[in-house]
Parts: structure tokens; sequence; C-alpha cells
């Protein structure tokens, strides 16, 4: 009798839980882990940001497998959750499917623009960004060689390649960009073996600033910059900790912005397109007690000449996806 | 294309080798004794983990390998039970044990860490360093002012870690045991025809476990080497397919241990070129997508397997649990 009420209680308590839930915003991390230190790392910490604000709770899933991805959307929506966020393009498909099936369900999907009445799209200008720190790193080399390793090779990937290129060559026109990709399987955000190589390849090259967008493999190439006395520029989120004094910098995308963002505006978050840029921080450098040596007053100078340059339109930077094509570097 | 930029290929054929050919020779005495063993690369996810974060938390990269290879040997174990002693299919156990080792490495490491399954940065003795040879250069400019012998010397022989040196060396103690051994005979033995070896009174199961157990300790060394000396800590998935490439090496090299070197130096090297798409573009003056290297590995695996080039037997008795009695 008392087993059978302790589990009348049980059940009781899921359905109160379950009943709280509702309107409770959730998150979906993409395959690289929610502690990726880099795009899913950063969508948590906006998460976790608005959780300690507001004392408000969420749901979450981190997904193990591509199948995965429209189950857990519908799940979440059948749930009663508001806003879905789900970070990565990979969803994209996915929400395409789940979207019309739940129209009083606002989902929020960063990287990709999914046209639907009630999805938000963020979007960031990572060519902006990339611009950016391609400046830094023109400064910093004294070899005139700096390198790209790309994870995947995918038109995303090489939209910061391209952007990082043009920054390095409008800041010194005589330089050299080495790009490399690491693969064109998803393995490739996860192999920090072949990251360390690609990076040894480049420096035997000559390359003295290498820019690693490549989610777990840059932790490889961040790893043997440091080993060999060379300067790494992290990405996503501010990776500069991981070897003070040899990352450079860190390309900011705010990812945990856009999820703060979205999770403050709740279910009735404003739905569309948001483009999230250098003009309404989105995209930036990451400037902080691990890197402050690296950078120069000059080389501060700099990057805020071309950030107001680029918010007044007068720097325009090539944006890889619109065209699928990269003047300053090839592929 | 100068020597000096040879020298750098061959120097990262050798870094990029290292794990395949010890994980290659893992398979070739596993599966010489008659245990296919598809999970060399949950064996060595498993161990690329343990190794890594015992290293970080006794500070002793020594211990990590100790405890990458326990690792390895504890998975070997699960296998060796699955398939030797409940006759279970092997191919399956294999499986099994990938996935196993992909989800609790990261499982483990983030109740341990809480840094989101990879383990702590190491640092200083945690680390297998490379070892610089008396008198090689390390810097790279005096290595271009340089002689071609001092060039080949300081690039290729000296600045490796202890793990390659020992790796290069199992391959000599591999054939010694294989073909010079009463053991390696039996074992041999085992995997083309069980049945003749348990009539003359040598156990089939003791021996089958040996050889798995050889295995585990091989795929242990290849895993520690992947966290501990080539990164400087585990990452999720870190393996990223290189125990599907040395079984593929394994067939290439047709199940023998010179070949083997051969077979995951050759793959080292497509790998090893692959990460320089400007020189082949240099050599051969047109532009070779990056991706056919990648695959040429599988390729020519299937092209061996297809019979064109020789033939790769595998032994008889491979994949096939042995009954004593029905």
């Amino acid at each position: 009798m008392t087993f059978m009420k302790s589990l009348l209680g049980a059940t009781a308590a899921l359905a109160v839980t379950a009943g709280a839930a509702l309107a409770d915003p959730a998150v979906i991390f993409d395959l690289g882990g929610k502690f990726d230190k880099s795009f899913n790392e950063s969508s948590w910490n906006g998460a976790e940001r608005w959780a300690e604000e507001t004392g408000g709770t969420y749901a979450e899933v981190e997904l193990q497998s591509d199948a995965q991805r429209e189950q857990a959307i519908r799940r979440f929506a059948e749930a009663g959750y508001n806003p879905v966020i789900m970070a990565g393009f990979s969803n994209q498909t996915a929400l395409e499917t789940v979207a019309p099936d739940y129209p009083d369900t606002t989902f929020v999907i960063i990287d990709a623009v999914v046209e639907a009445p009630n999805v938000r799209s963020v979007v960031f200008d990572e060519h902006e960004g990339s611009y950016l720190v391609g400046v830094l790193a023109a400064m910093a080399s004294e070899s005139g060689t700096v390198g790209f390793i790309g994870g995947m090779d995918i038109p995303l990937i090489r939209k910061f390649g391209c952007g990082y290129a043009q920054g390095v060559m409008d800041t010194n026109p005589d330089a050299t960009v080495i790009a490399n990709m690491t693969g064109t399987t998803p393995a490739a955000w996860n192999d920090p073996v072949k990251g360390s190589e690609l990076t040894q390849a480049q420096i035997s090259q000559g390359a003295d600033v290498v820019f690693a967008a490549a989610g777990g493999t840059g932790v490889g190439v961040l790893q043997t910059a440091a080993d060999q006395g060379i300067l790494s520029i992290g990405v996503d989120s501010n990776q500069n900790y991981l070897h003070p004094g040899q990352v450079l910098t860190s390309m900011l995308k705010r990812v945990d912005n856009a999820v703060y963002d979205a999770m403050s505006a709740g279910p009735e978050v404003e739905t569309g397109v948001q483009v999230m840029g250098v003009a309404n921080g989105g995209v930036g450098v990451a400037v902080d007690e691990n890197n402050a040596d690296l950078i120069t007053a000059e080389m501060q100078a700099a990057v805020d000449e071309a950030m107001a340059g680029i918010e007044d339109g007068s720097i325009e930077v090539h944006d890889y996806m619109s065209d699928e094509t990269c003047p300053a570097v090839q592929f | 294309m100068d020597l000096l930029t040879i020298l750098q290929i061959l120097d990262s054929t050798i870094r990029l080798a290292t794990p395949l050919l010890l994980a290659c020779l893992a398979g070739l005495f596993s599966e010489r004794a008659g245990i296919f063993d598809i999970g060399l690369e949950g064996k060595m996810l498993a161990a690329a983990f343990l190794s890594g974060a015992i290293a970080f938390v006794t500070g002793s990269v020594w211990l990590g390998l100790l405890a990458g290879i326990a690792g390895s040997l504890a998975l070997s174990g699960i296998h060796g039970l699955a398939s030797i002693t409940f006759r279970g299919n092997q191919l399956i156990s294999g499986v099994a044990i990938n996935f196993l080792a992909s989800g609790l490495t990261v499982v483990v490491a983030q109740s341990w860490f809480g840094q989101g399954g990879r383990t702590p940065q190491l640092a200083g003795a945690a680390r297998f360093e490379p070892i610089i040879w008396p008198g090689a250069l390390t810097n790279i400019r005096e290595m271009q002012q340089a002689g071609p012998l001092q060039q080949i010397y300081s690039e290729l022989i000296s600045g490796h870690t202890i793990v390659v040196y020992i790796a290069l060396l199992i391959v000599p103690l591999t054939w010694w045991v294989l073909f010079r051994t009463r053991f390696g005979l039996r074992l041999r033995a085992v995997g083309e025809n069980p049945a003749a070896v348990d009539t003359a009174g040598i156990s089939v199961v003791g021996l089958r476990y040996a050889a798995v157990g050889i295995c585990g300790v091989l795929t242990g060394i290849a895993g520690a080497y992947l966290a501990t000396a080539l990164q400087a800590g585990f990452t999720r998935e870190m393996t990223a397919g290189r125990g599907y490439i040395a079984l593929a090496a394994l067939i290439f090299a047709k199940w023998r241990p010179w070949y083997a070197l051969m077979a995951t130096m050759l793959f080292g090297f497509l790998q090893a070129l692959a990460l320089r798409p400007d020189i082949i573009e240099r050599t051969l003056s047109f532009r070779v997508q990056v991706q056919l290297l990648d695959a040429l590995p599988y390729i020519l695996t299937v092209i061996i397997l297809a019979g064109f080039v020789g033939k790769a037997i595998p032994p008889r008795a491979g994949g096939e649990p042995y009954v004593k009695e029905r």
C-alpha cells in the first residue's frame, strides 16, 4: 500500500512538473555538445545567464545524431515548451518540417533561415567578425603569412575564411593567406590530431598566426600553435584563456546574446530574420587579461577603425554565401 | 620542392602513422588468432580518455599510459568474454565496444571534469615530450642552413616522442614472436585450424585470450599516444576513424607485420600529403582534390580485397567461435 502511495505521489509530482514546464523555453544543443568551448557552449552561456537573472528554468537536450533533430523539436513543442531554441544550421530541414505543425509555438533557429510565420531566424555576419580578426592577424604576423583552418568544408566555414582573408589583405596587401579545411564529413569537427598536423603544415609554409574555425578540431590547432610558439585565433566563444598569452584573440559570435534575447522575450519573441553583425554587437573580437599584452594600442585602433568602417558601410566585407566565390583567397 | 619540405611531410607521416601502426599490429595479433576485432576504434578511444584523465590527475604520463592500457584491456576482456567464452558474434561484440567507448568516455569525462566530455589540458610531465637527439637542430631557420644529412637527422629521426620509437620496435618484435617462437606458431595455428591445436593438447581458449590481451595492450598505447603525445588531453571522438583505417591497413598488409609497417606508413603518407595541397599542385601542376587523398586508403583496400593486386587471405578460422564438441 505504501509503495502504491509513493508511486501515485511520484506520478502526481511528475504531472505538476509537466504543468510547470508550460511556456518554459527549451534549448536544443547541436552535435558538438554543450561544452564544446565554442558554439554550443556559447548558447549554453546565454541560457544560463537568463536562468540566473530571472530564476526561470528551461529544458535542454544534447543531440547525439542527425536522426534525433526532428524528434527533439517535436517533443519540446508537444510538451508545451515555448520558445524552442535550436543552435545550428543543421536543424534547418527538420524545423522546416516541424514548424507548420505547431503554429502556437515559436521557434528560434540560430545560424539558418527558415521561412515560417512562427520562426525567428538569427543569422550572424561571421564574415565581418572574421574580417576584424584578419586585421589583427595581419598586424601581429611578422612573416607576412597567416593561416586559416576550417572544420567541415561547408559554405558557412568558407564565409569565415573569406572574411578573414579580406581583413588580412586589406591590412597588408603583400600578405599570404593559407587556407585548409579539415575534412568533408562531420568528423572534421572533432579531429584535433588532424588540426595539429594542419597547423604544423602551415607553420612549415611560414605561417605565424593561425585562425581556427573548426569546433573541437580547433583545440588541436590552438595547442600546436602554443607548443610551436606561434599565435592562434579562437572562434565563436572567447578561447583566449586556453593558452594565455598565446591566443591572439577570439572571433566572438554572440550566440549567447541571441539565446538570451529569445529567452527574455519569451513566447512572444518577434519572428522573422534577425541579423546580428558588428553594428548590433552580434560579432566582435575578444580582448581580456589573457591577451592584453598581445594587442597593441595600434592594433586596437585599427580594429576600432575597421568596426566603424563596417558600420557606416565604407568597408564592405564580401559574404561568401551570397555568391559562393571569394576574391581574397582560394580554398 | 626542397629536401626540407619532403622531410616535413615524412615527419608528419610518422606522427600520423604511429597510432595506425600500433592499432594495426594489435588487430594483427587478434585476427591471427581467429578473433576479428572491429572494436579497435573503441579501445583506442577508451585508452585515450583514461590516459588523458589519469595523466592529468597524477601528473605522470607513464601512469596515464598504464591506465590507458588497463582501460583498453578491460574492453578486450569484454570482447574475449563475449566472443571466446560465450561464442558470440565477434563483429557484433566489436561494434558494441565501439558504441560503449564512444558514449562512456564522454559521460565519465563530463562527470569527472565537467568540461563537456574532455579532459583538462595536460602540461609538463603529464605529456610525452619529443625527444631531441644529441646534436639535432630544433630551430627551423638553422635547419634550412644545414646540410641534407643534418636535415634528415634533425627533422626525421630526432624529435619524436618515445612512443613512436617503441611502435617502430614493436614491428620486428611482432615478427619475431609470431614467426620465430612456439607461442607465435600456436597463435597462428589457432587462427587457421583451432581443432588441430586442441588435439595437440593446447588450450585454444587460453591462446585466444592471450592474443586479445596483446591486442588490448597495443591499442592502449595507440590511444595514449593520441591523447598524451600528439595532443594535450582527450576530446570526444578524437580517434576520428583511425581504428577503421588500421583495419583497412591490416587487410592491405595481408596480416603480416612488416607489410603492416609499410601499409600504415603509406596511409600516413597519404594523410600527410593531403595536408599540403599546395605542394601537390606545384609538383603535378594541377589541383588534386584533398578528398581523393583522404579516400585513397579505402580505395586501395577495396582494390586489394577484390584481388587485383595479389591476394589477401584472412586467417581461415577467423570470425568462427571454437566449439570443442557438438
